[in-house]
C-alpha cells in the first residue's frame, strides 16, 4: 500500500526513498525479533543451561566450573525419602486444595448465575482475592492466623487465645492453613471460568427439560455439568499446575515449616538452590523432575478434556 | 389431545405490552397456525400456554379447566423450539426417550423403545438413533426435536417456528411430514410462523396476530379470500396483493392515476383502497385495460408480470413461461367478482 502511494505521488527529492520501501515481511520481522531475542535470553537459554546443570555438580557461589557427573543428581534425588515425602505432601496439597476450589468455585458460580440486585458488585468483591499478590496475601493471613490477636481463630469460634490453635506453628494444621488461604484466593478463579461456561448455556434447554418433566438433578447432571465441564477442567488444570508450583504463598505463610511440615517441592527446590550450599546442579535436576511430572499430569487432563469436548 | 382456550390473555414485559386481550380457541385435533410478523407476540402466546411465562391477565383453559396454576411439566404439553433444543452429550435415542423416562410417567423400557422406533420411522431418523446429537445436521436435529414431541401423547403440541432455521428443500419436506403426522394421529397442534406459505399449506385454521392482538381467525380461504384489513391482505399471498387508491364517481370505479375503471357497486364509499390478487389480473389480447410490461419474473411453473398502467404497477401471475417482453404493450382484464375493497383505515368494506 505504501508503495502504491509512493508511485502515485512521487516523494519529494529530499526524502530518502528507501525508507518507504520496507516490505511487509521485514516489517513483521522488525516486530518479532525483539520479542524473540528476549525469549531466547530469559527463557530458552536458561531452559537448556539448567538442563545441562542438572547433570553436573555445580554451586552458583563456588568459584568452580560445573563438573559433569551424569545422572548422579537424579539418582540421589529419586532415592531420597525426604524428596518423596515432599512430593507426596505437594500432591496431597494439590489434591485437597484444587478439589475444594473446584467445589466452592462451581458453587459460587451457580449462586451468582442468576442476576440479582447488586450481583455485579458481589462478583467483583468475590474476585478481589485473586487480584492480590500472593506475598501480600501470605503476609496478612499470617496476621489473621496469629493465635494471640489474629481474627481467624475468633471467626471460627475459638474466642480464648490461650486454647486456640496456632495454625502456622502446628505441624498438623500448617498445611491446612495454606490450603485455606489458597482456596480463599483461587476459588474465585474457578468461579469466573464456570460463570462464563454457565452463561453460555441457552435457557431453552432448561425450558425443554422443564416441559419434559426433568428433575432438578437431571437438569444439573445432563445439561449444566456437560456444558460447563470443558471450562471446569481448564480451571482444574490451571489450578493443579499452580498448586504443584506452590511457592510464594508457602514462603509468605510458613517458609516450609514448622520443621518440614509444609516443605512443598518448589520450596525444596528453592532451599537446594539458594540456601545453605547453593546446590545449583541438584536444584536444576529436581526442577526437571517436577517439570516432567507437571507435563505428565497436564497431558492426562488435556486428554480428558478432549474426550469431554467430543462428548 | 384436548381443546385449548385462551381467554383475554394480556402479557406485559416492563413497558411493552406483548399480548393485548388475546382470546383464541384451538379445537381438538386441529392444526392451528398463528401467523404474524416478527414481534407480533406469537412466541409469547406459545410460552404463556406452555407455562414458561405467566400472563398478567386472563386465563388458559385445557378442556375447560384452567391450568394457570400448573407448572409447565404438569400441563402435559410438548414444545418444539425454534432452536434445536436437544440435550447435548446424549444420543438421539436417549433424547427421544427422555420425556418418556420421566419418573412421573413410569413407562416400561420396552414401551419406550417401541414408541421411539415408531416416531423415528415417521420422521426418517431411524438410522440416527445411536448418534450423538452434536454430530447431526440442522435438519436432522429439528427432526429429533419434533420426534421428542411426538413420542409422547401430549394434550397439545406447541411449535415455535420449527422450520424456519432449515433450508428451503428440507422445510418443504418437513412441512408435508408434519401435516401427515398431524392428520394420521389427529393431534392438536398450535404452530407459530411468520411464513404465510406454511400457514396456508398446513393449517385447518389460521389466527393472524399483529402487535399483540388477534386481527383475524379463520380457515385459510377465509384469510386469503376475505382478509379483514389491508394488513392481513398483504400478509398472505405471494406475490402480494395489488393495493391501489380508487374512487367511485357516477357508478364507476376509477383507479387513481390510471385509466382502469370498472362498474362500481352502489354501496361503495367515495374514496377507498382497491385490492386485486395477482392471479386475478389476467393478460389477454382483447383485454379491457391497456398497460405496458415493466418486468417479468419467470418462476418456471408461472411468471410474475409487472404491468404498468398509468402510474400504477400491477402484479399479474400467468401460468408457465410467458413470451411477454419488457416494454411490450399488453391488454388485461381483472376478475370483477374477486375485487377487495378497504376503507381509508384499511378495514375491509363488506358490500
Amino acid at each position: 500500500m505504501l508503495k502504491h502511494e509512493a508511485q502515485a505521488t512521487p516523494a519529494p527529492a529530499s526524502r530518502p526513498s528507501n525508507r518507504r520501501q520496507i516490505s511487509d515481511r521485514s516489517l513483521s520481522q522488525l516486530f518479532i525479533w525483539p520479542t524473540l531475542i528476549l525469549l531466547i535470553i530469559i527463557n530458552i537459554f536458561p531452559l537448556f543451561y539448567s538442563l545441562f546443570l542438572s547433570f553436573t555438580n555445580y554451586s552458583a557461589i563456588a568459584n568452580r566450573p560445573p563438573e559433569w557427573i551424569g545422572f548422579t543428581n537424579f539418582d540421589r534425588l529419586l532415592n531420597s525419602n525426604d524428596i518423596w515425602g515432599y512430593f507426596s505432601l505437594t500432591g496431597r496439597y494439590a489434591l485437597i486444595s484444587v478439589g475444594l476450589q473446584t467445589v466452592i468455585g462451581f458453587g459460587l458460580a451457580l449462586l451468582l448465575r442468576k442476576k440479582f440486585r447488586g450481583s455485579g458488585i458481589v462478583t467483583t468483591l468475590i474476585l478481589i482475592p485473586m487480584m492480590l499478590s500472593p506475598v501480600v496475601v501470605g503476609l496478612f493471613w499470617k496476621l489473621m492466623f496469629n493465635p494471640a490477636y489474629g481474627i481467624f481463630n475468633y471467626l471460627v469460634g475459638f474466642s480464648n487465645p490461650a486454647t486456640a490453635p496456632d495454625w502456622l506453628a502446628s505441624p498438623s494444621l500448617a498445611l491446612w492453613a495454606i490450603i485455606i488461604v489458597d482456596v480463599w484466593m483461587w476459588s474465585p478463579f474457578v468461579m469466573l471460568l464456570c460463570l462464563s461456561g454457565l452463561s453460555a448455556i441457552p435457557d431453552y434447554l432448561y425450558e425443554a427439560a422443564a416441559i419434559d418433566r426433568a428433575s432438578a438433578w437431571f437438569q444439573f447432571r445432563r445439561i449444566t455439568l456437560p456444558q460447563v465441564a470443558p471450562l471446569l477442567l481448564i480451571a482444574v488444570l490451571f489450578r493443579t499446575i499452580e498448586a504443584f508450583k506452590a511457592f510464594d504463598l508457602v514462603m509468605g505463610l510458613t517458609g516450609g515449616g514448622p520443621g518440614n511440615a509444609t516443605q512443598m517441592i518448589s520450596v525444596e527446590i528453592y532451599s537446594q538452590a539458594f540456601l545453605g550450599q547453593f546446590r545449583t546442579g541438584r536444584a536444576s535436576a529436581l526442577a526437571y523432575i517436577v517439570l516432567v511430572i507437571i507435563i505428565a499430569v497436564s497431558n492426562v487432563y488435556i486428554r480428558t478434556l478432549n474426550k469431554v469436548r467430543e462428548g | 389431545m384436548s381443546n385449548v382456550a385462551l381467554q383475554n390473555i394480556t402479557k406485559r414485559f416492563k413497558q411493552v405490552t406483548a399480548l393485548r386481550d388475546v382470546s383464541l380457541t384451538i379445537n381438538h385435533g386441529e392444526f392451528f397456525v398463528l401467523l404474524g410478523p416478527t414481534g407480533a407476540g406469537k412466541t409469547t402466546t406459545l410460552r404463556v400456554i406452555a407455562g414458561l411465562e405467566k400472563q398478567d391477565e386472563g386465563s388458559i383453559l385445557f378442556d375447560g379447566e384452567p391450568v394457570d396454576a400448573l407448572m409447565p411439566a404438569e400441563r402435559d404439553i410438548a414444545f418444539v423450539f425454534q432452536q434445536y433444543s436437544l440435550y447435548p452429550n446424549m444420543s438421539v435415542y436417549d433424547n427421544l426417550a427422555f420425556p418418556l423416562r420421566s419418573p412421573l410417567r413410569n413407562m416400561p423400557e420396552a414401551d419406550i423403545r417401541q414408541r421411539i422406533h415408531h416416531a423415528a420411522e415417521i420422521l426418517h431418523i431411524g438410522h440416527l438413533l445411536e448418534r450423538k446429537t452434536a454430530h447431526l445436521s440442522g435438519g436432522e436435529m429439528q427432526r429429533v426435536s419434533i420426534g421428542r414431541a411426538i413420542v409422547r401423547e401430549p394434550r397439545i403440541y406447541l411449535m415455535d417456528e420449527p422450520l424456519s432455521n432449515l433450508d428451503a428443500k428440507l422445510r418443504e419436506s418437513l412441512r408435508v411430514e408434519l401435516q401427515h403426522i398431524q392428520k394420521v394421529q389427529s393431534s392438536t397442534i398450535l404452530f407459530v410462523t411468520h411464513d404465510q406459505i406454511e400457514a396456508l399449506t398446513m393449517s385447518d385454521r389460521i389466527g393472524v396476530l399483529r402487535e399483540g392482538q388477534i386481527v383475524q381467525t379463520g380457515s385459510p380461504s377465509d384469510i386469503y379470500d376475505r382478509p379483514v384489513d389491508t394488513f392481513v391482505a398483504q400478509l398472505v399471498g405471494t406475490p402480494r396483493i395489488n393495493l391501489m387508491p380508487a374512487r367511485r364517481e357516477n357508478g364507476t370505479l376509477h383507479v387513481a392515476e390510471s385509466t382502469m375503471h370498472v362498474p362500481a357497486p352502489d354501496t361503495l364509499h367515495a374514496a377507498f383502497m382497491l385490492g386485486i390478487r395477482p392471479e386475478d389480473v389476467k393478460p389477454s389480447p382483447d383485454g379491457e385495460f391497456a398497460g405496458q410490461v415493466a418486468l417479468t419474473e419467470p418462476l418456471g411453473v408461472e411468471t410474475i408480470v409487472h404491468i404498468r398502467s398509468g402510474a400504477q404497477t400491477l402484479l399479474s401471475i400467468v401460468p408457465g413461461i410467458t413470451d411477454l417482453r419488457i416494454g411490450d404493450e399488453v391488454r388485461f382484464n381483472v376478475v370483477r367478482e374477486r375485487l377487495h375493497y378497504f376503507d381509508q383505515e384499511g378495514r375491509r368494506i363488506v358490500l
